[in-house]
């Protein structure tokens, strides 16, 4: 078995458009949360958003890579071009060396409805464009990254809910793992707008804190009262340790273990045991002992059921041992199709800048949260060894843990 | 609408759109070589024709089309006839 090791990350999220910009908002404890009144306007219940600016892609794209890139293509497109560049491969280099791409998505809602919309009005489904249909398709980030960075390898969407940026990291780390791919473009993209939020907001599982949305997402408190949705795209790249080296790659970390499960209950109501089943996997993956872990970057988004859920997921695997948790959920809000993705990105920040990311809003535990050792403030902290759960509607389960590369 | 108002909008369009200098744009040029256009851009001339001309080109129009001058006409004559 091949080691598998990080050689580039990128970040489009509403901490920050740079990994140094994002470093600080994770250090600082800054939240990216705003309240968005068109949300109320159009019949949410909640208006609570992360906030990310609509990218101009003129001049860096030419019309046809544009006209096909949804809203998430677009965020994908930034962070990937960040990660591509840290990681020294270029699209020669892509043309010449086979290079995969597995990426989390899970929507592309607002393609989809404005489409519709286009039809209604027109009558007339050859008055849409040539874009929309490769901006429609759930595959659209993997359909346009593919072809805009020349990639020869594998190719495809990971849709697993919440959990599919994560999913995409672990797959592309067995791929590799196995010999099967040298390197793969890894991520989650998340489109951030009323059309992707509006069903989800109306099973009243959002924050309706708006009187300070900084305060409203407080993964673990005691008085937490539901998410903040959020998006973005986050780019990881996952290549064979031999690879990196004989490139001259940056190797920012090493992929040590992945785990997975299917909860196989509840649509949407979290469980105990499924989350289990995938933190012990990937333990046995890594072959790593509970007390080998310095931190969990906990999926936590603030729902009362969620948290409770993986907080005694957590305290039944780690038990004798205590590792910090914290969410970063409390300052992005959940960034869903990403959020395995990004948290992935966040968490090498950390290891690279030895801190513990603060579990902003913690001020009051609950009987589940009192008993981990979560992180109400930065902590700063050598990090050698990191685990980040990520778990998705359906009950879809992945953990991975990430270890700070030694040779 | 006259002629030379129907050649500022296309051309308008095609450097908007196409994102190609204005100076490529000659009469006597070829639309397809000029613009660089595939079976899909095709689609999407059809999308902008009909949101600057209000009418609705078919793909067949397009077979008798080689110049900027005759792509012109062609909307000349749908527009003014």
């Amino acid at each position: 078995m091949r080691r598998v090791v990080i050689s580039g990350i990128g970040i489009y999220s509403c901490l920050g458009y740079t990994l140094d910009d994002v470093r600080d908002s994770l250090y600082n404890g800054k939240s990216g949360i705003v309240l968005d009144p068109e949300r109320k306007n159009f019949g949410f219940r909640s208006g609570l958003t992360g906030f990310v600016e609509k990218p101009n892609l003129k001049g860096l794209l030419h019309r046809r890579q544009r006209i096909q890139l949804a809203e998430e293509g677009e965020y994908a497109y930034l962070a990937t071009v960040q990660a591509l560049e840290m990681s020294k491969m270029d699209n020669d280099f892509m043309e010449a060396n086979e290079t995969g791409v597995i990426y989390g998505n899970d929507s592309s809602a607002r393609a989809v409805i404005e489409s519709v919309d286009k039809i209604r009005e027109k009558n007339d489904t050859t008055l849409l464009g040539s874009g929309a249909i490769f901006q429609a398709m759930n595959s659209t980030v993997t359909m346009n990254l593919s072809t805009i960075f020349k990639v020869r390898g594998i190719n495809f969407t990971v849709s697993a809910a919440c959990a599919s940026g994560s999913h995409s990291i672990g797959l592309a780390y067995v791929l590799i793992k196995n010999g099967l791919q040298e390197r793969v473009i890894c991520g989650g993209a998340q489109e951030v707008n009323k059309f992707a939020m509006g069903s989800f907001d109306g099973l009243s599982a959002f924050s309706t804190m708006e009187s300070d949305p900084s305060k409203s997402s407080r993964p673990f408190d005691r008085d937490r009262d539901g998410l903040v949705p959020s998006g973005g795209a986050a780019t990881v790249i996952l290549e064979s340790y031999e690879s990196a080296v004989k490139r001259g790659a940056p190797i920012l970390a090493e992929v040590i273990g992945y785990g997975f499960s299917s909860n196989g209950a509840h649509i949407s109501k979290p469980s105990i045991d499924g989350p289990i089943h995938s933190l012990k996997r990937c333990l046995a993956d890594a072959k790593l002992n509970v007390n080998e872990i310095d931190y969990i970057n906990a999926h936590a988004t603030s729902t009362p059921v969620g948290d409770t859920s993986e907080a005694e997921s957590i305290h039944q695997v780690f038990k004798g041992s205590s590792p910090w948790v914290s969410s970063t959920k409390s300052m992005t809000g959940h960034e869903c199709w990403m959020a395995g993705a990004s948290e992935v990105v966040y968490s090498i920040l950390m290891m690279q800048n030895g801190f513990v990311a603060p579990n902003i809003n913690f001020e009051n535990p609950d009987e589940a949260s009192a008993r981990l050792k979560i992180a109400e403030k930065r902590i700063d902290l050598k990090l050698d060894t990191i685990l980040s759960n990520s778990f998705g509607f359906g009950g879809t389960n992945s953990s991975l843990i990430l270890k700070k590369f030694k040779k | 609408m006259e002629y030379n108002q129907i050649v500022n909008t296309v051309n308008d369009f095609l450097v908007e759109e196409f994102e190609v200098d204005e100076e490529v744009i000659q009469d006597d040029a070829g639309l397809i070589e000029t613009l660089d256009l595939d079976s899909l851009d095709f689609v999407d001339l059809v999308v902008i024709i009909e949101s600057n001309f209000g009418f609705k080109a078919q793909g067949e129009d397009f077979k008798e089309i080689t110049t900027f001058k005759q792509f012109y006409e062609f909307i000349d004559n749908k527009v003014n006839n």
